[in-house]
């Protein structure tokens, strides 16, 4: 059907909350890549076979991640008068278990996360009431989502559909409020009020810059030209960040909406949506998303009959970071290779093709609707002085609660890790948050109260970038992810600044000479002056920002360094070179399973067995290879590491 | 790869300078990697010189000059894998199958690369298997996941 009138729009909207609420019982499954890659599909197929066997009209239907991807899969039932419930690490087999006590009213307690009376609909800034009328037995002790800690302190505004609509279904999108903001701004704004109430809102670029986003479009606008193109940042190369992949297997209209108002208030004919390639799943879901906006004229010409027409397309990345720069991605689409360019002249004015170009990251679009929604009033009354409304951060490594969240901006670093994350695994102390990704740094516990905001992330030497934020404890080395993230950057490096180019590598070798216990103290100084160098003589923002990880952990963990040049020791127990493997006789069973599994035949002794007693186990250091291999296999704790 | 297939992916592309990585994408799809006489055969359809396609074909990570196997490893390599151990599983798979990373086993069954994130941070360490992403693995077992590929 295609859409031309509010009315229309209604229909589909009514259809939508039919399939959302269908007044019977539906069960869905979260199968985005963190789903599917903890057997979401087979528990998909598991519920089918339950449902077809016991002859009940339960549907069954499929979401996006709702966040905790730790717990995955994760399943919800949804029945009309019953609170919702959420299920937890499901697997096939207890399927028809789950299947099965519903029917009778009950759950499986074992595997119940939490339950929700009430959905929030941020984009209308309404609630939808369950009007529960009876409770399945067994769940009165379970908590409710909002009391669940992982969630209590979040608040979803890029997350606001993710798990929580089928990402196939463009109806169940419209149900949720979604494109009554486009109708808004294409019947009842002029493009320069858009602009002026994105520039009010305070919104900035969620790809790391932190760009005010209606200063872009106004210079885009502005900008001479009848041919002008808006371009979807999707190439999501920070390592560790993985929201704009949630948000496009989850909520993929949202980002086409956002840019269908941009490309209006811009006055753009054309988009682009430059997708990673690492992500099959998020380019299968936006394939789906943009025929569907076709389909109902949403996309196309004349949208919804306004008389403005946008095209968009979706361009498959080649897997290189360096294509996440503006300059570089755009380059990359006119078919050369993906390298950055000076902006003396800024894509705004001259970009893709020579035209003007207004480039945002999947986040920033998501935004947009909410804003045109909610109004910049609204928007702007979340967050902090410098940074307005909401951020996602994906919060993994060395912490409990991994996946990702959503929290006003100015959350303090605490509140986020051990709040939101539950803190550090297995007693282990709390070391530092990196955030940033490869342009960013590593923030020390003395900071750990530090509300986090454009600002301050870049006042402590690290920055916002994209959103990840991985969590170490005292078993990372900082000399060990310094040197990771440079061999992240040499290779990544696209050659073109001899600064960046040889720089990366000269610092990667450096850090690999103290990793490895041949380090000087004066490589210390050598490193802040390549740093310095490869940062000022750089044309784009990954040479300009790649000594970063580096001179942050000089800054914040110099002592670290030190060990490691002075005193030839890892304190984290990470750089192979300098450790040595050890078998504690008085702890050691002798069971055997270290020789069976030791790749280097370094250990030698004889195993226990009925008769005997065995002879003891030993490692020959000069054989060892410091896999870690009998360490991970001793189930006595007998393997010490010095 | 043969004329015809060559000459239907560059023609769906309408022989777009632009569309040049696509193209080659959609031939690797096929042949699992880029062999020279393909790329010079794209070279003369497109009218673009070969330095030109042989640079994008080197340029981009996704893209391999090299035959693959039938089965295709990608260690992930994120940070977050890191901080758990990504390398040790990397290593445990270059061990159990005799081969260096960006390698091909002998009888063609494995390709064993690397790939900086997949997105799946929070199983992490995690490599990907034809595709299929495996999360939470350890070095112990890594040889159940490569016994189900024949």
């Amino acid at each position: 059907m295609i859409i031309r009138t509010k009315n229309d729009l209604e229909k589909i909207r009514e259809k939508g909350l039919k399939s959302l609420y269908p007044g019977a019982t539906k069960i869905s499954v979260g199968m985005a890549t963190c789903g599917l890659s903890t057997g979401a599909g087979k528990v998909y197929e598991a519920i089918q076979k339950e449902i077809e066997k016991a002859k009940v009209p339960i549907l069954l239907g499929r979401t996006g991640c709702i966040g905790f991807c730790q717990r995955e899969p994760v399943v919800d039932i949804l029945e009309p008068g019953k609170p919702r419930i959420f299920y937890q690490g499901v697997t096939s087999e207890r399927c028809g278990e789950l299947v099965q006590k519903w029917l009778e009213n009950k759950v499986v307690e074992d595997l119940l996360f939490c339950k929700m009376e009430k959905e929030d609909r941020i984009l209308e800034g309404s609630v939808k009431d369950y009007a529960v009328r009876s409770v399945p037995a067994g769940i009165n002790g379970t908590p409710y989502y909002h009391q669940v800690p992982f969630y209590s302190k979040q608040l979803k505004i890029a997350l606001r559909n993710c798990g929580f609509i089928n990402p196939d279904h463009i109806e169940e999108y419209v149900a949720r409020g979604g494109y009554f903001s486009l109708y808004r701004a294409l019947f009842e704004m002029k493009p320069e009020e858009i602009i002026g109430e994105v520039k009010r809102s305070g919104l900035r670029g969620r790809g790391g810059a932190g760009f005010p986003t209606g200063n872009k479009w106004d210079s885009c606008r502005k900008a001479k030209g009848d041919q002008k193109f808006i371009l979807c940042n999707a190439d999501e190369g920070d390592p560790g960040a993985y929201m704009d992949r949630s948000i496009l297997e989850g909520d993929p209209h949202s980002v086409i909406e956002g840019m269908i108002i941009g490309a209006y208030a811009i006055g753009a004919q054309e988009g682009f949506i430059y997708v990673r390639d690492e992500y099959p799943l998020a380019i299968q879901k936006l394939k789906i998303a943009i025929r569907q906006a076709e389909e109902a004229g949403l996309l196309g010409e004349n949208i919804l009959g306004s008389g403005f027409s946008l095209k968009i397309n979706l361009f498959r990345g080649g897997g290189a970071f360096v294509c996440g720069e503006s300059t570089a991605l755009m380059a990359s689409i006119e078919g050369k290779v993906g390298e950055p360019r000076a902006k003396h002249i800024h894509t705004t004015e001259s970009g893709l093709w020579d035209k003007p170009s207004n480039l945002n990251n999947v986040e920033t679009w998501n935004n947009i609707p909410v804003i045109v929604s909610r109004g910049a009033d609204w928007y702007s009354k979340i967050g902090t002085q410098g940074s307005k409304g909401t951020k996602v951060f994906s919060i993994v490594g060395k912490v409990n609660n991994t996946g990702l969240i959503e929290v006003p901006m100015g959350a303090t670093l605490r509140e986020i890790v051990y709040d939101i994350g539950g803190g550090v695994p297995d007693g282990k102390k709390f070391k530092a948050v990196q955030t940033g990704g490869p342009s960013g740094g590593c923030i020390p516990e003395s900071l750990i109260d530090m509300p986090v905001d454009y600002d301050q992330l870049t006042q402590v030497g690290s920055m916002m970038g994209s959103g990840g934020m991985i969590v170490m404890d005292e078993s990372t080395c900082m000399v060990d992810i310094a040197k990771y993230f440079m061999n992240f950057l040499k290779s990544e490096s696209c050659g073109k600044c001899t600064s960046c180019r040889e720089g990366t590598k000269r610092m990667h070798e450096i850090l690999a000479e103290i990793a490895e216990g041949r380090g000087t103290t004066d490589h210390i100084d050598l490193l802040k002056e390549l740093g310095w160098v490869t940062a000022e003589a750089s044309l784009c923002q990954l040479g300009a920002t790649a000594p970063n990880p580096v001179l942050s952990t000089l800054r914040y963990f110099r002592n670290e360094y030190e060990e490691h040049i002075i005193n030839k020791r890892c304190p984290a127990k990470v750089c192979r070179a300098l450790l040595r493997y050890r078998i504690l006789s008085d702890v050691c069973k002798r069971c055997g399973k270290c020789i069976k599994v030791c790749p280097a035949g370094a250990i030698t002794g004889k195993a226990k067995t009925k008769k005997e007693s065995g002879k003891p186990f030993k490692i020959d250091t000069k054989k060892c290879t410091r896999c870690g291999m009998c360490f991970e296999a001793c189930k006595f704790k007998a393997i010490e590491v010095e | 790869m043969e004329a015809s297939k060559i000459d239907r992916i560059v023609r769906q592309y309408r022989a777009k300078e632009s569309a040049i990585l696509a193209i080659l994408q959609d031939i690797q799809a096929e042949e699992k990697y880029l062999p020279k006489e393909t790329l010079e055969s794209v070279s003369q359809k497109m009218r673009i010189p070969m330095v030109h396609v042989f640079r994008i074909a080197t340029f981009y990570n996704a893209l391999s000059l090299k035959p693959r196997g039938r089965h295709k490893i990608d260690v992930c390599l994120g940070t977050a894998c890191h901080v758990r151990g990504g390398d040790k599983i990397l290593d445990k798979m270059e061990r159990d199958l005799g081969i260096s990373v960006g390698e091909t086993t002998r009888d063609k069954r494995f390709t064993l690369e690397s790939v900086h994130c997949v997105g799946c941070c929070s199983l992490g360490p995690v490599a990907v298997i034809d595709g299929d992403v495996h999360g939470r693995l350890s070095q112990e077992k890594v040889p159940g996941l490569l016994k189900d590929f024949k």
